[in-house]
């Protein structure tokens, strides 16, 4: 059995390193998640867990955090609920318990179909006003394009990733590196990736180099579809614009590479190549408090 | 001819069967546009249509673009003895940024009725469209002759200009001249 130890934090970033040990591993290698130490996860952590899952041809086996506090948020955030199918897991895994108040805006929810964004936005409209008007302190304006960044994500699964994936939104203090509040936004799935996509409708750029980190820059920056439509592959500029507006940042990972848009306050690089693989897209969302109000 | 209103939430909730007001999802706009597509047919014979957004909540660009776009591109694409004329209401400001840029990314320009009453063209027009149209709309019909003098270029530049208009479903072509889309038309 090979062990892959999870970050005691488990965010986009120390995602990461839960790659890299399995970058090593053939697909059908049996694995146990270990998530004994983890005490946080953000939703882009959780949803991330169970599209890597989603990607294995032996069904992981899944040690739950030790803590309490932590197991019962992966339980109120419905992680238990779908890793239940996905993984074997190995411990005690808390009851769901009542439903309480909480930041969590959006538990983990599976999307497949276009009814099922429809739901999603639906079922977070009114939350997600109270809070980015609130908590956030942005103009009312900006709950339509939160609306949009989210719906325009979520359709991201259901026209090109080719299978089912997660959304999850949570509203948390970002101590680590704001001090503010922020809103997260996690997208992922395991299904064909964006260079297979754009592959597939033959709208691969006629250039040399043609690699995950290409194929993320032609469909994330230059707003390329695998649909030839003019009107395609504007889901990605929409949510771009909306962020710089209002000074998100915007993560894409596809393959073995990720891009982003990052605002001032952050120090992210715009561009990474040779990750570890990780099948399928992961879309990362931060929303953060204005400063001035 | 009589006024003809399109209720697009109405269109929403029977054309996908759902009781959401919220135009998301590329599937939804594509049955919503089907659905309006089918109304317009059966209403034409040069003929304004309005087409009313004001019970939409929530919309994002990929259903913008087929129920706003798509259908633009058809219109302009059609015999323009046939009508096809639309006048946009109820667009708010929350969804005007939204509208614009899908508009923008086609090339596209509509008539919409704004919430002061006024109507106004957004989208992507030259700065002689904007000003043709807007003396049209001043003038309620207008002839090319008429507005040279104030245009400051000649009358076949105007009738271009005025003709490009007219093939955009911006103006209507009438006997005498060229005519403002008469938003007041369309009031139910």
């Amino acid at each position: 059995m090979n062990v892959i130890t999870v970050p005691p934090s488990l965010d986009d970033q120390t995602f990461e390193q839960v790659l890299e040990q399995l970058a090593p591993l053939p697909a059908d290698a049996r694995i146990l998640i270990d998530a004994r130490n983890t005490t946080w996860a953000s939703p882009y952590g959780l949803t991330a867990l169970l599209t890597l899952a989603q990607s294995r041809a032996e069904k992981p086996q899944f040690m739950p955090p030790e803590r309490d506090d932590t197991s019962s948020y992966w339980s109120r955030a419905r992680f238990f609920d779908y890793a239940g199918e996905l993984f074997e897991i190995k411990g005690k895994v808390p009851a769901r318990g009542p439903e309480r108040e909480s930041q969590t805006l959006l538990e983990v929810t599976p999307v497949s179909r276009s009814d099922d964004v429809h739901k999603v936005v639906e079922r977070i409209k009114d939350k997600a006003a109270h809070i980015l008007t609130h908590n956030l302190h942005l103009e009312s304006r900006a709950v339509m394009g939160f609306a949009m960044a989210l719906s325009e994500a979520c359709q991201n699964i259901v026209e090109h990733a080719g299978r089912g994936g997660w959304v999850a939104v949570q509203n948390y203090n970002y101590r680590k590196r704001m001090g503010r509040h922020v809103v997260q936004i996690a997208v992922c799935d395991a299904g064909v990736g964006i260079r297979e996509s754009l592959e597939s409708g033959n709208r691969r750029p006629l250039t040399d180099r043609w690699d995950d980190g290409v194929a993320l820059e032609t469909a994330v920056i230059q707003g390329t579809s695998r649909f030839p439509d003019p009107g395609r592959g504007q889901g990605f500029k929409g949510i771009r614009g909306y962020l710089r507006k209002w000074k998100g940042k915007l993560a894409v990972r596809s393959g073995t590479a990720r891009v982003a848009e990052v605002p001032q306050w952050d120090d992210d690089v715009v561009r990474r190549d040779h990750l570890a693989p990780m099948p399928g897209t992961q879309l990362f969302i931060m929303i953060p408090e204005a400063l001035e109000r | 001819m009589a006024p003809h209103t399109i209720d697009v939430c109405a269109v929403l909730r029977s054309a996908v069967n759902q009781n959401y007001g919220n135009l998301l999802t590329r599937d939804t706009g594509m049955a919503v546009r089907h659905q309006i597509e089918r109304e317009l047919a059966a209403h034409r014979e040069g003929g304004i249509t309005s087409l009313d957004f004001s019970s939409i909540g929530l919309m994002d660009y990929s259903c913008a673009d087929e129920v706003v776009a798509k259908l633009l591109v058809l219109l302009q694409n059609d015999d323009i003895t046939r009508g096809g004329y639309v006048v946009f209401r109820g667009i708010g400001e929350d969804h005007l940024e939204l509208v614009e840029s899908v508009l923008t990314n086609h090339g596209l320009a509509l008539v919409c009725l704004c919430e002061d009453g006024n109507p106004r063209l957004i989208g992507r027009v030259s700065e002689a469209e904007r000003r043709a149209w807007e003396m049209v709309r001043v003038r309620g019909q207008a002839a090319p002759s008429e507005l040279a003098d104030e245009f400051g270029f000649g009358e076949d530049f105007v009738a271009g200009v005025l003709d490009e208009l007219s093939r955009r479903r911006l103006v209507r072509r009438g006997i005498n001249g060229f005519q403002a889309l008469d938003v007041a038309d369309t009031v139910q």
